[in-house]
């Protein structure tokens, strides 16, 4: 028996909404303790994947002692299947721009920055217009802050936090050890809050409608709602807002395509669900959800009954054997090895029992890879491997 | 190459000369000349005031600061897995078929590269692909040939 919600849509996000500056300067007029403590009561977690408390990571900025402070939203969405970011940032930027002065107000950071993913340069025109337009705003109330686009040049792994700010610093893009964490240490070595589009584009909600209407939504651990970025075998392609905490039976029978094999939960990094696990899946962060609860940071690719799930494997190792940023020997070698391992066991150049090898490598990988794209190369792999294992073989 | 140093100086005015500016003046140069040269790179470095090293090391970290030459219009399909599975490899075989160069390299004429690249954001509308900035959604042999054709009258 399944104790999570039925598919439930909601509209917060992408509503049309033209009060920015009326949400904004009545935002910043509030006490900014209880502006945390409302944020911390709305129970949002990071919309990124990792799924961080939100009101945690913004009091334990407010806390810092730094003499100066910085936000970035990050919009370097490169996860495999994921598309929501830049929907938000063409549709609904000033709820993202908002949001970012509510936190630098909250914080008392007064410069912020955008990390745009390079695929999305011809979103940068618009976006510099909206930021104009905010910041003239924001000289006109009095409030002082200042929001500057950074571009990224593709690479993945600057979606991890604080690969971002080592290539905001003009490096390679190596992810740092932690901790320090970026509130304490980021960007400039300064106090930094790093928040993905999304959460960003919550939290303008949370400030506008009350904790309370977001915590309603979604189920316990999981409140509020998320986008889905949905792709794959499925006759209704694309983006859509849903309370948390759905099973993933009710998704496919939504979204499939009534022949939906396997679902990708999480993208590349995330975990391959087989048809029969749906029914005890759930879409939402850890908790007490029966069953399995997976988190995502919003994609969704459906796979139907045509599609071999050897290549779909094959595909997902030599984007992570690509994007590995090189730095640490278990996920530099790893993910090269796991390819040309997977590659042996089909030509039968290896036993299939060799799988079983590259399941302890990726077991390895996952406690002693730096950073998140090392240790979750496992999730997929594992998943995968397990599930469909005659596939890997003939 | 004069031009280039012209290019650099300009951008280092522009940006500033602190580490922290080195991708907005790489990322600029590659704008303006699609690639970064060996020359570029050791240019960058004096004016920035960095080991060279440094520079090529940062540069050749990110797919998209080429550091092979390019051609005019830089055309970059994306090959993660949902466009794979709708058809990437159908546009991929057209656009060799139209312009009679492989993955990697380069038309004769300078004017078109031709390059795979890693998940655009684009997979509700896959297959998908960028020629420089520009993005083209749901492409079919047929639509990447009428595609192709405007930019080679171009």
């Amino acid at each position: 028996m399944s104790t999570s919600y039925n598919l439930k849509r909601a509209d917060f996000i992408f509503r049309n909404e033209n009060d920015w500056e009326k949400i904004l300067i009545r935002t910043i007029k509030r006490d900014k303790q209880e502006l945390i403590n409302e944020l911390i009561s709305s129970e949002l977690k990071g919309r990124g994947g990792a799924g961080f408390p939100t009101g945690l990571k913004w009091k334990l900025a407010s806390e810092a002692s730094s003499d100066q402070k910085y936000v970035i939203c990050n919009a370097d969405e490169g996860e495999p299947g994921t598309f929501k970011d830049r929907e938000i940032l063409t549709k609904v930027p000033f709820k993202v721009l908002t949001a970012m002065g509510i936190c630098g107000f909250i914080t008392g950071a007064t410069k912020a920055f955008i990390y745009l993913r390079g695929e999305y340069k011809f979103l940068k025109t618009d976006l510099e217009k909206a930021i104009d337009e905010f910041e003239y705003y924001c000289k006109e109330i009095d409030f002082d802050f200042k929001i500057e686009i950074f571009m990224g040049s593709g690479a993945y792994i600057c979606g991890e936090e604080t690969a971002l700010m080592e290539s905001m610093e003009g490096k390679r893009g190596e992810p740092r050890n932690k901790p320090p964490f970026p509130t304490h240490k980021g960007y400039m070595e300064k106090s930094t809050i790093i928040n993905n589009v999304e959460t960003l584009a919550h939290t303008f909600t949370i400030f506008k409608h009350g904790a309370k209407k977001f915590y309603d939504l979604g189920v316990q651990f999981s409140r509020g709602t998320k986008l889905f970025s949905v792709s794959g075998d499925t006759p209704k392609p694309g983006i859509y807002e849903l309370e948390l905490g759905m099973s993933l039976q009710d998704f496919v029978d939504e979204f499939g395509d009534g022949d939906t094999k396997a679902v990708q939960v999480g993208g590349a990094s995330g975990f391959l669900v087989p048809r029969k696990r749906f029914n005890e899946t759930a879409i939402g962060f850890k908790g007490k959800l029966s069953g399995i609860s997976l988190p995502t940071g919003g994609s969704m690719m459906l796979f139907n009954s045509t599609r071999s799930m050897f290549n779909v494997l094959d595909n997902y190792l030599e984007f992570f054997r690509e994007e590995s940023c090189g730095q640490c020997t278990p996920c530099r070698v790893g993910c090269q090895q796991l390819l040309i391992g997977i590659k042996a066991v089909k030509q039968g150049a290896k036993p299939a029992n060799y799988l079983d090898k590259l399941l302890k490598l990726t077991e390895t990988m996952q406690y002693t890879a730096k950073c998140g794209l090392g240790q979750s190369v496992a999730n997929s792999f594992s998943s995968i491997v397990e599930n469909f294992r005659e596939e890997m073989i003939y | 190459m004069n031009q280039t140093n012209e290019l650099i100086t300009e951008l280092a005015n522009k940006y500033g000369r602190n580490r922290k500016n080195l991708l907005p003046v790489l990322q600029g140069v590659v704008e303006q000349e699609k690639f970064l040269s060996d020359d570029t790179m050791i240019e960058i470095a004096r004016e920035l005031d960095l080991p060279a090293a440094e520079v090529y090391g940062t540069a050749t970290f990110y797919s998209f600061l080429e550091y092979r030459k390019m051609g005019k219009y830089v055309i970059r399909i994306c090959k993660t897995i949902t466009c794979a599975m709708k058809g990437k490899n159908q546009i991929l075989l057209t656009i060799q078929d139209m312009l009679k160069i492989g993955v990697g390299e380069t038309t004769t004429d300078k004017k078109f590269s031709l390059l795979q690249t890693n998940c655009l954001g684009w997979c509700h509308k896959a297959p998908a692909m960028l020629i420089n900035d520009e993005v083209y959604t749901e492409l079919t042999p047929e639509t990447v040939r009428v595609i192709l054709t405007e930019y080679i009258k171009k």
